[in-house]
């Protein structure tokens, strides 16, 4: 199971990486993509539209279930992942990468430091 | 709580890198690593399916048939053949599914295979309606069974047992041949060609590795189920239980009216719903834009009246989603589905969806 140690988490699988120009990159963990199976459609938020933390941001569609995905922390969509809407299953093969969901600037970068560490987030799904 | 069963296969499954789930108690393949890939597999070339947790009854004695024909609302009657296979309902007085199962005439009576999760209660349900008939029922879990499905099946099925290559080519559709303690069918719950086979659970390890090796790749449940759905096939406890009749679960032509004088569990039930006016049609529905039909979702037929899906599923071979519905009689071409709070336009469709690899309804 993949965690890598330069992320932040959010007990509802998703992970966040702060990028050099103060960006934050969103998309979901790869125990999320096991637990869903073979992702066929997503649902992107709106550039432009402003998250608040824990607000719908999208949907993740498998073959087994739909499922939403959440802003982890307040800010304004910069940027939607167009790639991962035509081809849904790079959330399976890549999710920290070219399976990335969203990017959003924070409305207080400050709000990454509460959330969940690797370690903190691999003791949340037990693994 | 008693722990999941294992199959004759279990070891087999997990060498391959299944992912193990618990399905009506058995501890079953869900995937082996995508469901997606290995239902391309079967649909393009040629995959199996462990199905040794559906149960196999050997039925013979004197009034074996006799007993048969009042069982079940298809009539075994109509099989001329040792080999052939005949699907039913075995249904309830009140007119609704106990199970749906295959019969087979055999030399010795009747081969029925019945669904997993309904095993213990339809041996029940055959038990408590055995007085007055010489009959006897042989619960087969020394069988292992494995569907070997998809347009290549047969061939590699055939390069795995040579020496029965001539007999299984010959074999028609919903046809079974045994091979001493072995069973060969063409039967299958995917829409593609292919075997069903029954295997002593000694040699079924065996057997399955030789699949492997002649190119047959294994596929989970996952998979299993977006093929029959494809196919608009039922699965039971979704599509049909013991609240819904046979005559709005698309199973009216498994129902055998002739002749008018046999009896069989539920035939007054039927006659009488037909009498009044069966009020809910089985169709499929088909979403071509985004989002996935899910089982439960309310089905709303404007000016008609509501619908429920029954099994609704993203098709890997459409790319797009599909769904088996239970909608008012009257029901046209169009209805709306409520997809996660919106009500979405789906079109109305007769099914299968999929056959042999292809599209084909309209």
């Amino acid at each position: 199971m993949s965690i890598p140690a330069d992320l932040k988490y959010v007990a509802s699988h998703e992970w966040l990486r702060l990028e050099a120009d103060g960006s934050v990159t969103v998309g979901i963990t790869e125990h999320a993509q096991e637990l869903l199976g073979d992702i066929v459609f997503v649902e992107l938020p709106k550039v432009g539209a402003q998250l608040a933390a824990e607000e719908q941001a999208g949907v993740v569609e498998s073959v087994k279930a739909a499922s939403d995905v959440y802003a982890p922390i307040a800010g304004e969509v910069l940027e939607v992942n167009a790639e991962l809407e035509a081809a849904p299953e790079l959330a399976n093969s890549e999710p920290y990468a070219a399976g990335w969901f969203f990017k959003i600037k924070p409305a207080n970068a400050a709000d990454l430091d509460s959330l969940l560490d690797a370690a903190g987030y691999a003791k949340e799904i037990g693994a | 709580m008693t722990a999941p069963k294992r199959t004759p296969l279990f070891d087999a499954h997990v060498a391959a890198g299944a992912k193990m789930v618990d399905f009506a108690g058995w501890e079953m393949p869900i995937h082996y690593g995508s469901q997606l890939k290995e239902h391309e597999i079967v649909r393009s070339d040629a995959g199996m399916f462990d199905v040794s947790h559906m149960t196999v009854i050997d039925i013979s004695g004197a009034d074996a048939k006799a007993w048969l024909q009042q069982l079940i609302a298809n009539d075994v009657a109509k099989l001329p053949f040792e080999g052939k296979a005949l699907y039913s309902g075995m249904l309830t007085e009140d007119g609704t599914v106990v199970d749906d199962l295959i019969v087979y005439l055999t030399s010795y009576g009747y081969r029925m295979v019945v669904n997993a999760g309904t095993t213990d209660k339809d041996l029940a349900w055959m038990d408590s309606h055995k007085a007055g008939f010489d009959v006897s029922l042989n619960v087969r879990r020394d069988l292992a069974m494995l569907a070997v499905q998809g347009p290549t099946a047969i061939a590699k099925v055939c390069a795995v047992k040579p020496q029965l290559a001539d007999a299984i080519q010959s074999l028609k559709v919903f046809q079974g041949l045994p091979a001493g303690d072995w069973f060969f069918a063409r039967t299958g719950y995917t829409g593609e060609d292919g075997l069903e086979i029954m295997i002593p659970a000694g040699e079924a390890i065996t057997f399955f590795n030789e699949l492997v090796a002649a190119g047959v790749a294994p596929i989970g449940l996952g998979a299993r189920d977006t093929l029959r759905l494809e196919a608009g096939m039922n699965l039971y406890g979704h599509d049909m239980d013991e609240t819904v009749s046979p005559l709005q679960a698309g199973m009216g032509w498994t129902i055998a009216w002739e002749p008018a004088s046999r009896d069989f569990i539920g035939r007054k039930a039927l006659e009488a719903q037909k009498a009044a006016g069966v009020p809910m049609k089985q169709v499929g529905l088909v979403l071509e834009g985004r989002g996935v039909l899910r089982e439960g979702q309310k089905v709303v037929v404007e000016g008609v009246g509501e619908g429920i899906i029954t099994s609704g599923t993203f098709s890997p071979t459409l790319k797009h989603s599909i769904a088996i519905a239970r909608v008012p009689a009257a029901t046209g071409d169009n209805a709306q589905v409520d997809l996660r709070g919106t009500l979405t336009a789906v079109r109305v469709v007769k099914m299968p969806f999929v056959r042999n690899g292809k599209k084909v309804f309209n």
